[in-house]
């Protein structure tokens, strides 16, 4: 248990964990992390249980502080992470003590970094979720974007575990500048006419700066629609992708709303919506279709991945030594590599060098 | 294309883990309701897999596990169910829909918009009143919002354009009508709609469960009240001891 103190949030940072479900009938938004991939990845390293909160991180350009010691991994997007100034692994475990400094700068590669720590983030829970829901101002810290000098409590962690854990290769994320995502057509495919369907099958589109966490907003050719753009509203699931009066689609994300009147071209397969996620304002979006079958095999698979992921446990080496008559113990944790039982020895040699150690 | 001889019930997949059924193309009573039967159908025969219901205006998106319920088998699990449902009216064992008054304020500083919405309908801001608080509106979803009621049957009498400049902020609670539409704003938001009072009811209540004031598949009226009483009634809110009275429709 612990703290870490938000420096600077950066444009967007907020509590997020799995999200808010079983609400959806009362118009409360699901939120929760935009990449749940990322987030679940993340708590998996450090020992937490898949729906512990993490801080979602959006860009770049944040600090954190750490107040105490912690175990802690970054996921999702490569934001340039740095410890104490220095780039820092993601996907890995990291040990922090009081003082140390986490910085993100601009996206390398994704959009959204998730920050886990070993215990999760310690909000109050509402309606059984810390996620944040913004519109309604409610959950992670006291229902809003964080702030500079925020304190955010970290809870206990129940499997504690040590820096230079790493994910394995299954694990790591495919984000792209240019990607195409798998949809499955419908509910309302049939409102667009054929050379409505041919336009968003067959064209690239943009990512507009007007995208945010309630959807991408996409930029390109014009979807032609059969009957105008305006249903009787119906229910929306994240990952719908509507097209509005202009044409142009928007695949809806974690704060999206519960219900909607435009029509929805396709729904994106779950496991592509980490794509749409992780895609900054100018990158390029092609759909393609698949089957509720199709889609449904790949969530199997990714799930069993998940359930299968092993991780690079570190390498760890205790000693015991004496110094001016003194017991100490040093522990070290160095990530896996064919180097590393030699850096260790390397490392207590030249500790005990220093301090002037005799054997036990 | 759209399939104008489609016939209801017609099941759509919504995703990999969700699907659509469709049992009407309006919005009508008859068909909501029916929406709301089977909703309490799928509920009570606990159709394995089934992990969310969310009823609109006239279908049902259901959210399902789709490692233990596959779309072809819940399709006509559900097709049935909407089949066997008798709609259009409550079976005995279903309670009749619960009513909701819905105290206001109207007119003054609540009601910014009252003069032109009673200019535009050609009545009195009293006229007006009358009208919108002595109907009977049905409560076909909640959306857009937490606890935002979809009402329907506003007298077109009182029909009115949006703003044509929209507020930055609309306070919560605002009671309003744009074009055919009133509702209530259940959050302080951004808004165009023509505000003619204020509740002190919140509509959304996270600390309670359920946490909205109003459930959808209900009925509401609005009951006009005194400044005074709404005090009365705010400051019984902020003891946590108020609750909308309800009696059956």
């Amino acid at each position: 248990m612990g703290s870490i103190r938000v420096v600077s949030p950066g444009p967007l940072a907020t509590v997020q964990d799995q999200g808010r479900f079983g609400y959806s009938r009362y118009g409360i938004s699901i939120s929760g992390a935009a990449d749940t991939h990322a987030l679940t990845v993340g708590n998996m390293l450090v020992g937490n249980l898949a729906n512990a909160a993490a801080v979602e991180i959006t860009f770049g350009a944040a600090e954190f502080e750490f107040t105490d010691e912690a175990v802690f991994a970054i996921t999702g997007g490569d934001l340039s992470p740095m410890v104490n100034r220095a780039p820092a692994p993601m996907h890995q475990t990291i040990a922090a003590i009081a003082g140390d400094s986490l910085a993100f700068q601009s996206p390398k590669s994704g959009f959204r970094a998730y920050l886990c720590i070993a215990g999760g983030i310690d909000v109050p829970p509402v309606l059984g979720s810390r996620s944040t829901y913004l519109a309604a101002a409610i959950g992670g810290l006291e229902g809003r974007p964080l702030r500079a000098d925020d304190l955010l409590s970290t809870g206990y962690s129940e499997r504690p575990v040590h820096a230079g854990r790493r994910a394995t290769p299954s694990l790591l994320p495919r984000y792209g500048a240019d990607i195409t995502v798998r949809i499955i057509p419908g509910p309302q495919a049939d409102r667009f006419s054929e050379a409505g369907l041919r336009t968003f099958y067959s064209n690239a589109y943009a990512v507009t700066d007007r995208s945010d966490r309630q959807g991408v907003r996409l930029d390109g050719p014009v979807i032609e629609a059969v009957a105008g753009y305006d249903i009787v509203s119906d229910a929306v699931v994240t990952g719908s992708v509507q097209v509005p009066g202009d044409g142009k689609p928007i695949v809806l994300l974690a704060d999206r709303q519960t219900t909607g009147g435009y029509p929805k071209i396709g729904v994106v397969a779950t496991v592509d919506i980490p794509l749409l996620a992780q895609a900054a304002p100018g990158s390029i979006v092609r759909f393609r279709a698949i089957s509720v079958e199709e889609a449904q095999e790949e969530t199997r698979r990714a799930i069993a991945t998940l359930a299968a992921a092993a991780f690079e446990e570190p390498v760890l080496q205790v000693t015991d030594m004496l110094v001016d008559g003194v017991p100490y113990r040093l522990e070290l944790a160095l990530p896996q590599s064919p180097a590393s039982q030699l850096r260790a020895t390397a490392l207590v040699n030249g500790v005990r060098r220093v301090v002037g150690a005799e054997a036990l | 294309m759209i399939d104008s001889a489609a016939t209801y019930p017609r099941v759509v997949p919504v995703g990999e883990f969700a699907l659509i059924i469709e049992l009407g193309d309006r919005i009508e009573l008859e068909i909501n309701q029916k929406v709301y039967d089977l909703a309490a159908a799928v509920e009570r025969a606990a159709v394995a897999g089934v992990q969310e219901l969310v009823p609109t205006y006239r279908s049902l998106l259901i959210r399902y596990d789709p490692l233990r319920a596959n779309f072809a088998d819940l399709a006509q699990v559900l097709e049935d169910l909407a089949r066997a449902s008798p709609g259009g009216r409550s079976t005995r064992d279903q309670p009749r829909p619960t009513l909701y008054e819905i105290p206001v304020v109207y007119g003054g500083d609540e009601g910014p918009d009252l003069q032109t919405v009673a200019e535009h309908a050609g009545m009195s801001a009293d006229a007006v009143i009358s009208v919108h608080s002595g109907t009977t509106y049905r409560v076909y979803m909640l959306g857009f919002a937490p606890g935002f009621p979809y009402l329907g049957g506003l007298d077109p009498r009182i029909a009115c354009p949006r703003l044509k400049t929209p507020r930055t902020k609309v306070p919560a609670g605002s009671v309003g009508i744009a074009e055919n539409q009133t509702g209530v704003y259940p959050l302080s938001t951004p808004g165009g709609w023509q505000i003619i009072g204020r509740t002190p009811a919140p509509l959304f209540l996270p600390v309670r469960e359920p946490p909205v004031a109003i459930l959808p598949g209900s009925f509401v009226r609005f009951v006009r009240v005194s400044r005074g009483r709404a005090e009365d009634i705010a400051e019984d809110v902020a003891k946590g001891s108020y609750s909308l009275p309800t009696r059956r429709r």
